[in-house]
């Protein structure tokens, strides 16, 4: 009975021990990105982008003497802040992630960031959520996104605006923070007259009402900072159908290969912009995704994929896997001085940071993280031509 | 000159649309009012009901699309219809049979009903998403504009365009023969009239031999055609995304019981009701006024009543001052 006993017991100390051991060499890290609601289409290539990073940081057998880095993803509804907090707080109370890289639309990111980051000191790097709300959001160093804020996208449009001699525009903007805190910014650089602003509501059944309103204001073009799967898209359809307006300025939510395609008859002549990253650390994400087996030309890859680099090569920095690891190091290995890194090369970042060096983390989008901890961001300019979008210059 | 292009810009932003919204809504609302008569129940799965409609009519208009069948001007879709009328019936007659059968048995309340219909709502939700996805799906092909804004304006010299879509013709005809087809069903035929006399007074029915599983049986196929035709004009005009159709409950639900739940003359009129105003208070009337009003009477302002952004909001206005006046509808209905 004795030796039974003993057996027993050391049996569950054994299976205690590799228990512990299988933990300590897996790090979770939570993905939440909108996989149901306005843009269903384009996250599920962004959380593939992310876990390509994940796995070329496996792959490359530098990390954390061998420490696996495992992804997990959660919903974040893009649209409901309640169910984006529960779904947070589930992967950080029973999934145990150390880092989260989401979450996607700007009002889910505020709430997520308020009510769960910020209490539990995890660190989240948004890929997408441009908010310039989110630039004041009280986040003590937990909060970073690698695509710019509005704030700046607006002048950028208002100046390509000013460029081809439109001074009066309508303007349409998604019913929430980001197509608010867009509308703003935009109309705080713009010089001519906006007839006016309105809001649309994303799933509505029917946008004549609101192109209605905005046909009669009237204007040389509208512009239109929505959801490409979504009101922004519905709002073209309508307008079109109706011969309201010809031109339309599009925001980075309306970018999407088939809002180009299927409504090229209405878009054809119509520009837009989108942060955009062009040269190395593009073509070289663009060669690395070739065989991974999604669109990597959708929007928010890019960001995605440094997003989660980011906060590997941040936990590398800080010798271990820990919360505060990523968001003590993630500005340092994101700026330079440094070994500039490029996609594909994280396995020679690790090796670097292994030996104590420094990196300047380039990535697919050009990260270069300002204030704090955001991405400066390049936009580009793009004219829809034949259903299809051309570059007309980065600014 | 002006007033006519007074005229033209209200029919292209106001009557259209409305026409068009409110035909669709109404279909929509005809198979809630349909289920809430004869079931004794609303139906939360609607919308979503009509998503699987509107997937399984998608699938065979591919399938011809692939056999070369076309209508030539008119969608494909059209042909369709049947095919994803008889999908559905099998889908809403197989979950009565599973879901619906046990409850009825039981004589469970109505809110048990509603739970229950919520539960076949995420089910159905589900489904569809898994087998076409969640992305937009666009499947109208033929011709898309009968007039188009920009020929009216080149062919009449007028400022002002006017846009008619084929499916927005096609909605609204089609909206027309259903509703006479239902009613001449309703009226003049032995099991229409078992049906209202099942709906009027369930045990008086039963008393007098009716057989309730027909009944059930006829109305859920009622329900089906309504409801797929109701989504494939619906993703025909717009486009089809399941979101989308799950938002529709909304408008439905309030056209239904503007117009007295269980009432079809009700459900046809509360869409109109709801599609007009949603339309009408939220249009900027300054160009339709500068046009028909003399000079120095021209508004300076948009001349817009509401916001377009209360477009929900107008709903549940008009169907908060019905009920405080009619409770059971514009039109005679059960009170709710």
């Amino acid at each position: 009975m004795k030796k039974l006993m003993l057996a027993v017991s050391a049996a569950a100390l054994a299976a205690g021990a590799a228990h512990a051991e299988s933990h300590a060499s897996e790090a979770k890290i939570g993905i939440m990105l909108g996989f149901t609601g306005p843009i269903e289409s384009i996250t599920p290539m962004m959380a593939d982008s992310a876990e390509l990073a994940l796995t070329e940081v496996n792959d490359s057998g530098q990390f954390l003497s061998g420490v696996t880095l495992v992804p997990v993803r959660a919903d974040s509804t893009c649209v409901d802040p309640a169910a984006a907090t529960a779904a947070a707080e589930r992967m950080i109370t029973s999934d145990g992630i150390v880092a989260l890289m989401g979450a996607d639309c700007s009002g889910v990111t505020g709430a997520v960031l308020s009510n769960v980051a910020v209490p539990n000191g995890i660190p989240m790097i948004s890929p997408s959520a441009t908010s310039p709300a989110l630039s004041d959001a009280e986040d003590n160093g937990m909060f970073f996104r690698t695509a710019p804020s509005d704030a700046r996208q607006g002048a950028v449009l208002a100046e390509i605006l000013a460029e081809k001699g439109i001074t009066e525009v309508a303007v349409t903007y998604t019913n929430n923070d980001y197509g608010k805190g867009f509308a703003d910014a935009f109309a705080e650089n713009f010089d001519g007259t906006i007839t006016l602003s309105s809001p649309h509501d994303d799933g509505k059944a029917d946008y004549s009402a609101e192109i209605g309103a905005l046909a009669s204001a009237g204007g040389e073009a509208l512009v239109v900072l929505g959801y490409t799967d979504q009101g922004g898209k519905g709002m073209i359809q309508a307008s079109y159908d109706t011969g309201a307006f010809d031109t339309y300025v599009m925001g980075d939510g309306m970018y999407g290969d088939t809002l180009f395609s299927e409504l090229s008859d209405a878009l054809e002549g119509s520009y837009g912009t989108i942060p955009w990253a062009e040269g190395e650390g593009a073509d070289a994400f663009a060669k690395i995704t070739e065989g991974a087996g999604f669109d990597a030309s959708s929007s928010y890859t890019r960001e995605s994929y440094d997003a989660a680099a980011l906060i590997a090569l941040a936990m590398m920095k800080g010798g271990e896997v820990s919360s505060e690891a990523v968001a003590a190091n993630i500005m340092d290995v994101a700026n330079a001085p440094g070994e500039p890194i490029l996609p594909g090369e994280l396995g020679k970042a690790l090796e670097i940071l292994a030996e104590g060096g420094d990196i300047d983390y380039v990535g697919a989008s050009g990260v270069e993280f300002i204030g704090g901890g955001e991405a400066a961001g390049s936009y580009r300019h793009y004219n829809v031509v034949d259903g299809a979008t051309e570059t007309v210059e980065f600014k | 000159m002006d007033f006519v292009n007074a005229i033209v810009a209200l029919t292209n932003f106001v009557l259209i649309p409305a026409m068009t919204y409110g035909s669709q809504l109404a279909l929509g609302a005809l198979g809630v009012t349909m289920i809430y008569g004869i079931l004794r129940f609303s139906n939360f799965a609607h919308g979503d009901t009509m998503a699987f409609g509107t997937m399984v009519t998608i699938l065979f208009t591919w399938l011809f699309q692939s056999w070369g069948i076309s209508l030539g001007p008119l969608p494909t879709a059209l042909l369709a219809i049947p095919f994803g009328i008889a999908g559905t019936a099998l889908m809403v007659l197989a979950t009565d049979r599973v879901v619906y059968r046990f409850y009825r048995a039981q004589k469970a309340k109505p809110i048990i009903f509603v739970m229950v219909s919520i539960g076949v709502m995420f089910v159905y939700n589900g489904v569809t998403r898994i087998i076409l996805g969640t992305d937009d799906i666009r499947f109208d092909d033929g011709e898309r504009f009968i007039i188009s804004a920009g020929d009216f304006k080149r062919a009449t010299g007028l400022a002002e365009g006017l846009g008619l879509k084929t499916t927005q013709a096609i909605t609204v005809i089609t909206a027309i023969i259903v509703v006479v087809a239902l009613f001449w069903f309703l009226n003049r035929t032995r099991t229409g009239k078992s049906m209202r006399a099942y709906s009027d007074n369930e045990d008086l029915a039963l008393l007098s031999g009716i057989n309730p599983e027909r009944v059930v049986m006829v109305t859920w196929l009622i329900v089906a055609g309504l409801i797929t035709i109701a989504g494939v004009l619906y993703g025909l005009d717009k486009s089809y995304k399941p979101f989308t159709y799950f938002q529709l409950l909304l408008p439905i639900f309030a056209a239904a019981i503007v117009g007295g739940l269980g009432n079809p003359l009700g459900a046809i009129a509360g869409g109109f009701v709801i599609a007009f105003s949603e339309v009408g208070l939220t249009y900027a009337w300054k160009k339709v006024l500068g046009y028909a009003m003399p000079e120095a009477l021209e508004p300076s302002g948009l001349v817009q009543l509401l916001a377009t952004e209360y477009k929900f909001a107008v709903s549940f206005m008009i169907l908060v001052v019905v009920l405080l006046f009619r409770p059971t509808g514009l039109f005679k209905g059960k009170s709710v």
